[in-house]
């Protein structure tokens, strides 16, 4: 393991428990960091935006990126598109703190992921099972988050995908040395990951949940889970109050076992964000990445 | 004697891990309750800015101080010790604790590319331990009745005041005990 990518890991430590906001100019960077988000997410389009709008999503204009890192001091994150190397030496040339290879933005490369092991700024990636998380650690991501569905409001996929992670980490206890094989050959990872898998119970990396958590009781369903923290999308700036929906999502993130104060953080925050049902969708951003 | 590690916001699973390895009783604190379970503190890393937030909503600011100003040992790691400060040189944003007589400047190494692993020298300490700095503070000055316990190119990275105990860098993500056991001996 390089040691850059140890530090990315180790970075990835210091935002657990937090709330990663998506903001789309300085302004709401600033009420993200107020509200007390750990990091925030530059892009041009939230994902909600990305669906109704439709067209290629690409990674954001650079000067947008900067003008968000000249406005916060907490750190800040930037996508780019699934296999977009090229994109991702600009990112890293601009010297954003995180690089989230992204579903949410259009796929560059049909066939593959960014070799993210050649690159000293860390990555995080999204996946849906424990098979596509271990791939994306063995290709250099130093941190996970489930895919969830982005930009729909709508938990139940980001629920979906953390419980089928933990049925299959489970799972491998039951399984003996010839099963595993298996497993691992199906899934393209090491046996050596998986055994590692086994043994720790957990992924090897940071585990968020992302892809639509829209309220402060989705942040500490997720939570309660064992999630790690969470990444907010579209669930804070197209909702009616921002900046509180945003500070109640933090302090339930926190306080995900304390009745009382989710009770107290999820009153009279004004309308969230519609949301949308699953089945509807023209894209599923979930089914990019391979 | 029970180690309470704030639970608000940051690395505090990895500062209970290696009190767990040290055998140590300890609790999480996430409330002023929790908080009068403990005899000792760990402020962990994570994002100061978020840190602070949540310990004034939660009316820790004045609950810390009245504890530590009554002989509370208290250690904090990077955004811990950034906490504990007098004040932050580049950051008037964040309300301090101001316990712990130094200045401090935020993120002063630059973003996450700058991060780094170091083998560093500790007063009291043997061998030198592999410790790291991410996105780390850097003290700027050192008031009266601040011990320097270890520095790393010049720069003061461990500090000790009576039994207030803070450190740039990270020494629960090495699995390096040796700063929590200098910590329990205050």
């Amino acid at each position: 393991m390089e040691a850059h990518n140890t530090l990315g890991q180790d970075f990835a430590k210091m935002f657990k428990g937090g709330v990663i906001m998506d903001v789309m100019n300085p302004e709401q960077a600033r009420i993200a960091e107020d509200a007390g988000a750990c990091a925030v997410m530059a892009l041009e389009r939230i994902p909600s935006d990305i669906r109704e709008q439709g067209g290629v999503a690409r990674m954001s204009d650079p000067k947008m990126i900067a003008a968000i890192q000249a406005a916060v001091t907490i750190p800040v994150m930037a996508k780019v598109r699934i296999g977009h190397t090229a994109e991702a030496r600009i990112l890293e040339e601009l010297a954003v703190d995180y690089i989230d290879e992204s579903e949410v933005l259009t796929p560059a490369d049909p066939f593959k992921h960014i070799d993210k092991k050649l690159f000293k700024v860390p990555f995080v990636c999204g996946a849906t099972n424990l098979g596509e998380a271990l791939r994306r650690i063995q290709e250099g991501a130093a941190m996970i988050r489930t895919k969830g569905e982005p930009g729909t409001g709508n938990v139940v996929e980001a629920v979906r995908h953390m419980r089928l992670i933990q049925e299959e980490i489970a799972s491998l206890e039951e399984m003996d040395n010839g099963q595993l094989a298996n497993f691992a050959i199906k899934e393209r990872i090491t046996v050596d990951a998986l055994e590692r898998v086994r043994e720790a119970r957990r992924l090897p990396v940071v585990t968020f949940v992302a892809g639509g958590i829209a309220t402060p009781a989705d942040a500490a369903l997720l939570m309660g889970m064992g999630a790690e923290g969470v990444f907010v999308g579209s669930g804070i700036f197209r909702s009616d109050n921002p900046a509180e929906r945003a500070k109640a999502i933090v302090r339930a993130t926190t306080h995900f076992a304390d009745p009382a104060v989710l009770l107290e953080v999820s009153t009279d925050l004004g309308g969230a964000m519609p949301g949308l049902e699953i089945p509807v969708l023209e894209t599923r951003m979930q089914d990019r990445g391979w | 004697m029970v180690v309470g590690v704030l639970a608000l916001q940051g690395d505090f699973a990895e500062h209970c891990a290696i009190c767990q390895s040290l055998d140590v009783h300890h609790i999480e604190v996430r409330t002023v309750k929790d908080l009068a379970k403990v005899d000792r503190l760990i402020l962990p890393g994570g994002e100061s800015t978020t840190i602070s937030k949540l310990l004034k909503i939660n009316g820790f600011d004045t609950a810390i101080m009245e504890r530590v100003n009554t002989g509370m040992p208290i250690y904090g790691t990077c955004a811990g010790a950034i906490l504990l400060a007098t004040s932050i040189d580049n950051d008037e944003s964040i309300e301090t604790l101001k316990l712990l007589n130094v200045q401090i400047e935020r993120n002063a190494y630059g973003t996450q590319l700058n991060s780094f692993h170091a083998e560093i020298e500790i007063q009291g300490v043997k061998d030198p331990i592999k410790v790291a700095f991410i996105r780390a503070p850097r003290i700027t000055h050192i008031g009266v009745s601040v011990d320097v316990l270890a520095s790393h190119n010049g720069d003061p990275i461990l500090v000790k005041q009576g039994k207030i105990l803070a450190g740039t860098f990270h020494p629960e993500v090495t699995n390096t005990t040796e700063i929590h056991k200098l910590f329990l001996e205050l």
